[in-house]
């Protein structure tokens, strides 16, 4: 299966099975798309036809061109057969171990964020605060369950988080504790609407977590349109300037800032490069996930204008590279030579199997994204999985099992998708958020065309 | 080639020997919560590369 499209005066080519992305002239774009259908005297005649006006365009042109695609099939690099199917029913029957857990140590927020998919904190349920005694109790399930794994990922999530800063550092100094003995290496990620970040906070972040995500949807008035505090006040004054303080001692460790758009700033690029003028230089931005009945939720009528931003995105990203404002977006960040393995393709991100939520009581769930949905409620850290029929049906869940992307050419990069938005679209994780998947596409696309840019960029040079 | 220029030499199917290690980061450790993207995940497996 091949891809390919026109996109920034470029022509991309990207072949699904072998992960092969080419750049081609306007004569090779057409004979490949004609390459499976026609014959060769057929695609011949068809070009000559097209470029009659063009003199360089003549018969031995189009052999040689008609030559190198060939040499590409043979060098399993276009029109590649898919290969992996069995892979995929393997990786069903799979063992897996725990390697990450998310810790929701606070169901409680000290913001009133009208999108917030976990209630403002409460996921549908009681406010709480993870106690010490459960977060070490969280840690030890972990060692115990992840096998030969010996990176072990924490996030810790809420709610709020930073309304759980005590148990918080407990947890990490304990973690780190048991790191030697049992050959772990714990990595920590903490997300946080910055509300609470002083100076101590800042500290103690930027020594023990590997990863922090700041909350900021952009423009002032996107942002406290809808991340207000409990007393309807915007947040955005008073965590901006924490954010950059924040930054300035970060040094080199990894942080995103990330913000949501929706239906209100469907132009949301100029919420990313205000963020960027604001000093930040690694961004994610997502698409709001809510009920389609919110005045804020995302319509299929927005589509058209999300497209062109992120096309805008794209085109803005290339040439801050090229004057030295350069930052990066999570969902452009593409490896093409050094990516993850056919393996994590097609698993996906591991949600009920290698990922799970904690709650502040210990209930474990398949994400955070399920937590407070009795229907998913897994086991708790104490007694184990005890349902394992939940976490069988999420190890078969991927892009080979669901009938909707058996056909699409972007399934090796989403392993067929978030499966807490299949379930809320469609009432079931096998389903198909076809929304979601036309935005993803659309991202795959603009990415690879920026990483075109960067590497035919590099070529000149 | 003179019309096609190829930017990624490697082939997914030459990751399957040292693939599935599970080194590397589960997708909604970093930074979306919301999606599910795998294709911009560092690889961790020095054998893969």
């Amino acid at each position: 299966m091949i891809h390919q499209y026109k996109l920034n005066g470029y022509n991309i080519v990207l072949d699904t099975y072998s992960g092969s992305v080419h750049v081609v002239d306007e004569l090779a774009y057409d004979i490949i798309g004609l390459y499976e259908h026609a014959s060769s005297d057929k695609i011949t005649t068809l070009m000559l036809e097209k470029y009659q006006t063009n003199p360089e365009i003549t018969e031995v042109e189009i052999q040689e061109t008609l030559t190198d695609i060939q040499e590409l099939i043979n060098h399993g690099q276009l029109f590649t057969e898919d290969e992996f199917s069995d892979l995929s029913i393997d990786l069903r029957n799979r063992k897996t171990y725990v390697k990450a857990l998310c810790f929701n140590v606070a169901h409680t927020c000290n913001l009133s964020c009208d999108y917030c998919f976990a209630s403002q904190g409460k996921y549908n349920g009681d406010r709480a605060i993870m106690s010490f005694d459960v977060g070490k109790r969280a840690i030890d399930f972990l060692i115990e369950n992840s096998g030969h794994h010996r990176n072990l990922d924490i996030d810790f999530f809420g709610g709020e988080p930073l309304m759980a800063w005590n148990v918080v550092k407990q947890i990490v100094s304990y973690a780190r504790s048991k790191e030697k003995e049992y050959h772990k290496k714990f990595r920590f990620t903490f997300t946080t609407n910055g509300m609470l970040l002083n100076k101590k906070v800042t500290e103690f972040l930027n020594e023990e977590m590997d990863n922090v995500v700041l909350s900021l949807d952009g423009r002032k008035e996107v942002h406290d349109r809808l991340r207000r505090t409990v007393n309807g006040k915007g947040s955005y004054d008073h965590i901006v300037p924490k954010f950059q303080e924040f930054i300035k001692n970060r040094g080199e460790k990894e942080y995103y800032v990330r913000g949501t758009y929706t239906h209100d700033n469907v132009d949301f690029t100029n919420d990313i490069f205000h963020i960027a003028d604001l000093g930040f230089d690694k961004l994610s931005m997502e698409p709001v996930i809510c009920n389609p009945k919110e005045p804020y939720a995302l319509t299929e009528e927005d589509l058209p204008e999300i497209y062109n931003q992120y096309e805008i995105l794209a085109k803005e990203m290339i040439a801050r590279n090229e004057n030295g404002k350069k930052f990066t977006f999570y969902h452009y960040m593409l490896d093409l030579s050094e990516g993850p393995c056919i393996q994590k393709r097609i698993s996906g991100c591991g949600s009920g199997t290698e990922y799970l939520a904690v709650t502040p009581w210990g209930e474990l769930f398949p994400c955070h994204q399920f937590v407070g949905d009795e229907e998913f409620s897994m086991g708790n850290i104490w007694d184990g999985i005890t349902k394992p029929e939940i976490q069988a049906q999420f190890k078969a869940s991927n892009c080979y099992s669901k009938p909707e992307c058996q056909n699409c050419w972007a399934k090796l990069y989403c392993s067929g998708g978030c499966p807490a938005n299949s379930l809320h679209a469609t009432g079931s994780i096998n389903g198909t958020f076809e929304f979601s998947c036309d935005i993803f596409r659309k991202r795959v696309e603009c990415s690879m065309m920026v990483k075109v840019a960067e590497s035919i960029g590099e070529m000149e040079i | 080639m003179k019309r096609i220029i190829t930017l990624s030499s490697r082939k997914l199917v030459d990751t399957v020997k040292h693939g599935g290690c599970g080194a590397c980061q589960t997708s909604c450790q970093s930074a979306c919560k919301t999606s599910c993207g795998v294709a911009n995940q560092k690889c961790e497996n020095t054998l893969n590369r």
